[in-house]
């Protein structure tokens, strides 16, 4: 009890003055790491886990956070998304967060981290064995839009009754001929537990089955902890006769071409007009830089790059990101 | 040939109050067992107890469980009572809002304990829901509706369909016919009585209604104030009554 | 070309200025400092300790400064501070009979052992702007009068004048073995005991808790309270170091505590007797603990064998939605960006569109 203060000076000499490395003292770390231990023996089960307050609010990240300020070391490198992208405000705010308090390195090449922070995406890169990914969640009770009582939610898990999870899917199918759930698609884990996979839409889905990179989730807020260990089987909930399907363009990348991955729809004007990107900015800056090229023109692409930030921007550590052209 | 299910000595109290009081009988498949009592005579209490619902203060309830035989329901884990009761068993309630879920289409009502037991194909799924809602006599052009919008009568209708798609061996009704019209009411008794008698049914009805009781039973069971006071065959029961308080009961009503 | 927005670093640099600009508002007028907010702003400061969890005047007074006066951000920021701090053990239950009063109402009794004691309130001001404090040279020194005689040391709770008769419920704790819950460390858990149920309120906010009160008042719920005591005043914190052996007091903080007493008809367990309900709070917070009481007793029909049929007896949606943190994060956080689910639900849309669009045709040949 009396050993955090010695904690409390930064002694890596690197992190935030007055906070211990990542932030969180080291028995909260201790005690989130049980919970995690615990989420990975048995997958997908909801852990609940004495959350603290993070100084960033509720809803924004702050299980993710949690759990990564939990496992991060000195030697990690992180990668932090929030839709995908690299740099949408929250995920450069999350990144700056831990630069600031673990002074960790950081990047945004997927192959290159070891511990992947993310909201509502899967990159689109590989991930694999060693690597980590760890999602924010917001929601952890698949079950709740159907059952608000966390009492009759938790029975429901424990008795793997989920007769009432299908109903809804059946209900989707009936009303309007398919399954009308595009994003938080609730998926069945090790053929026990039901188990939201936070809102990345179900595009991503078939990722997190026989994943080889280890899959955490944290949700501040509700105070749970989940996991999905490496090459675990995860299936998304279907019917027989109506198969689950992942979402699909007619267009491809506008800026790399990329013809498999979840696209943007960047709005050009007011009368309609627009142009599909991908999500990933990595991977799309990546196969650009390897050559590839959507229908928008270099100097398009390029002014659309300026605009946004995206690519031919040093990451804020300073260090210019090696496949920038 | 063993029952299908065996009371012994069965009491509830809620506090001080002793809602119902060392009750015994057994119960055979395909038999129709009615309890009549006025308000307030502790049949729904019963009723609860026998279905896994309510835990009795005393007693024993055993039912002939596929594959072990009679088993004291209350030994069973809460999981295995859940299960019981949406498979072998089905539980009509008077008010439709507790026994449906209101918002879910009638094909979603039906389909329901199937997929809870592991369905997975749409389309049977929703051929079996047919069919259950043209044996309760109900309009094919409203599977997709939400009961919500349906009449009473055609509420409970969906409820016995609902009840009755993993073809249970065992159903519980507390007053099946409560709270509709008299013509809706016939008309409800007629579809009961034939898929009773079809299905080769066991059921446990409550109902302070002779006419029903008489309609649907085998046999009787009259209470009051918690106790069993006469039981026998429903036509012993209702045309020659022994207890006092049957008696007052029978001349009551009309007769039907 | 019009494109999406996506900000980086320096839009949330800039940001940070600009807000940190608006802050200190025009330049010619002098910077508030933290002296002023904790000596003239007591109250706020002592609601933003409350929900903050965090006994520290000084800390509550930067936070209001920090947050623009938005207590309930200065709340959270209070919260995050608190969460790094290292605990060095449990003091001893505060004992609020022992205060040194000094402002002791009760509406159940004329008088009362120690009397009534009205003590610094708003309760029987005139609202009526002051435009005194308007006026340049502001409110001056104001002096109130010393009283004839001093306060009565003697100061019973009204609950235990009751208890004497047997009227009111016993105050214990279901199980004293049990360490006391501590939601800062362990997750709520459902059915959540009254120690548990009592910290959430009493961290929970006040808009909310008094909302709530307020409906068990109108009908939603029927506890027919009376404010059996209402006191305001300072106690002392003792802690009993384990090298030590015995306690030592270690300072002094204000508190505000309500205790309520309800009606109950009793049960099959319970003869008909008086109830309590409790809330209690940091400094000067008299209508928080007021509705933190209310709520505590609507909250307790689980265990007194009551219908719960109204939302302050529900203890999963009171407990659920208390926390200002909890609530103002998760709403703001619509502010983030959801362009893949929205993406996800417009390609759905335009597919169910197309379908209905189709079985319309198909229809009309």
């Amino acid at each position: 009890m009396t050993t955090a203060s010695a904690e409390k000076t930064a002694e890596n000499g690197a992190g935030e003055e007055g906070y211990n490395f990542a932030y969180l003292d080291e028995q909260t770390k201790r005690m989130i790491r049980r919970c995690i231990l615990k989420a990975v023996a048995v997958p997908g089960y909801q852990v609940p886990f004495g959350g603290r307050e993070m100084p960033l609010p509720y809803g924004w990240g702050t299980g993710g956070m949690q759990v990564t300020a939990s496992i991060i070391g000195h030697d990690d490198t992180l990668k932090v998304i929030d839709q995908g992208a690299d740099d949408t405000t929250n995920a450069v705010n999350i990144r700056r967060f831990f630069a600031r308090t673990a002074a960790v390195d950081t990047t945004e090449v997927t192959a290159e981290a070891s511990i992947v922070q993310t909201r509502h995406r899967v990159p689109e890169d590989p991930m694999t064995e060693g690597q980590i990914l760890v999602y924010q969640v917001p929601q952890p009770e698949p079950l709740r839009k159907l059952e608000p009582r966390e009492i009759e939610c938790r029975k429901m898990h424990a008795y793997k009754e989920y007769g009432l999870m299908q109903v809804s899917l059946y209900e989707d199918i009936a009303r309007f001929g398919e399954i009308a759930t595009s994003y938080s698609y609730p998926v069945m884990v090790n053929d026990r537990y039901l188990m939201s996979p936070t809102p990345i839409p179900k595009f991503d889905n078939p990722k997190m089955h026989d994943f080889p990179a280890l899959q955490l989730f944290g949700a501040g807020r509700e105070k749970r902890i989940y996991a999905i260990p490496p090459f675990t089987k995860v299936k998304s909930l279907d019917f027989d006769d109506h198969p689950f399907e992942v979402q699909q363009w007619e267009e491809n990348c506008a800026l790399c071409g990329a013809e498999d991955t979840f696209l943007d729809e960047v709005i050009l004007d007011d009368r309609g007009g627009k142009m599909y990107v991908c999500s990933d900015s990595h991977y799309c800056a990546r196969r650009r830089a390897e050559g590839h090229r959507g229908t928008l023109s270099d100097s398009a692409a390029a002014a659309y790059a300026a605009a946004v930030g995206a690519a031919d921007r040093p990451s804020e550590d300073g260090e210019s990101a090696e496949w920038v052209t | 040939m063993s029952p299908l299910m065996r009371v012994h000595s069965l009491s509830h109290a809620f506090g001080n109050l002793l809602a119902c009081s060392d009750i015994s009988f057994e119960l055979h498949g395909g038999e129709v067992l009615g309890v009549v009592g006025e308000s307030g005579s502790g049949k729904t209490t019963l009723l609860n107890c026998l279905s896994a619902r309510l835990t009795p203060t005393n007693g024993i309830v055993e039912y002939d469980l596929r594959g072990r035989g009679l088993t004291d329901i209350y030994t069973l884990s809460e999981p295995e009572r859940r299960l019981l009761l949406r498979t072998d068993w089905g539980v009509v309630t008077q008010n439709p809002r507790d026994g449906l879920r209101m918002g879910v289409s009638a094909g979603g009502n039906v389909g329901e304990r199937l997929m809870a037991v592991g369905a997975r194909h749409y389309g049977e799924i929703r051929q079996e829901a047919e069919d259950w809602l043209s044996k309760v006599e109900m309009d094919l052009g409203r599977i997709d509706d939400a009961p919500k919008h349906f009449s009473g009568g055609m509420q409970q209708r969906l409820q016995i369909a609902r009840n009755l798609v993993t073809k249970p061996r065992l159903v519980f009704m507390d007053e099946p016919t409560g709270g509709l019209d008299v013509s809706v009411q016939a008309r409800l008794l007629d579809l009961l009585r034939g898929l009773v008698r079809e299905l080769n049914l066991a059921a446990i009805i409550v109902t302070h209604d002779l006419a029903v009781a008489r309609l649907l039973a085998d046999r009787l069971m009259v209470m009051k104030d918690g106790k069993v006071v006469e039981t026998g065959l429903t036509d012993q029961v209702l045309d020659d009554p022994h207890h006092p308080y049957t008696q007052l009961l029978v001349s009551s009503v009309l007769q039907v | 070309m019009y494109v999406a927005v996506k900000g980086g670093e320096e839009a949330i640099l800039n940001s940070h200025k600009l807000i940190a600009e608006e802050r200190r508002g025009d330049p010619a007028v002098p910077e508030l400092t933290l002296t002023q907010i904790k000596e003239q702003m007591q109250i706020a400061v002592d609601r933003v300790m409350t929900e903050g969890s965090l006994y520290d005047r000084d800390l509550a007074a930067l936070a209001i400064k920090q947050a623009q006066g938005d207590l309930v951000e200065a709340i959270f920021l209070l919260r995050a501070y608190r969460t790094t701090l290292t605990r060095f053990g449990e003091t001893l239950p505060i004992d609020t009979a022992k205060m040194a009063v000094r402002r002791r109402i009760s509406a159940a009794y004329k008088d009362l052992p120690g009397g009534q004691v009205l003590g610094p309130s708003y309760d029987y001001t005139h609202r009526l702007l002051d435009f005194a404090l308007a006026a340049e040279e502001g409110a001056g020194e104001p002096q109130a009068e010393e009283a004839a005689e001093t306060v009565a040391e003697a100061m019973p709770r009204v609950t235990e004048i009751l208890n004497h008769e047997g009227l009111i419920e016993e105050e214990i704790a279901l199980n004293d073995e049990e360490p006391v819950a501590d939601l800062t460390r362990e997750p709520m858990e459902f059915p959540a005991d009254r120690d548990m149920r009592l910290q959430n309120l009493a961290r929970g906010d006040e808009g909310f808790l008094l909302a709530l009160g307020y409906s068990t008042q109108r009908g939603f719920g029927g506890n027919h309270p009376f404010a059996g005591e209402i006191r305001l005043g300072e106690v002392a914190v003792e802690f009993a170091p384990e090298e030590l052996g015995f306690a030592i007091e270690i300072g002094e903080i204000t508190v505000s505590e309500c205790q309520m007493i309800n009606q109950f008809a009793g049960s099959a367990e319970r003869p008909p007797q008086f109830t309590r309900g409790y809330g209690l709070a940091f400094g000067h917070c008299e209508r928080k603990t007021m509705a933190m009481a209310l709520v505590d007793r609507a909250l307790r029909a689980r265990e007194l064998d009551e219908v719960i049929e109204y939302p302050a007896q529900d203890e999963e949606f009171v407990l659920y939605h208390s926390d200002n943190v909890e609530a103002s994060g998760f709403v703001q956080h619509l502010k983030l960006p959801h362009y893949v689910d929205f993406q996800s639900e417009l390609q759905l849309i335009r597919s169910l569109r197309r379908r209905h669009t189709e079985e319309t045709l198909e229809a009309a040949e």
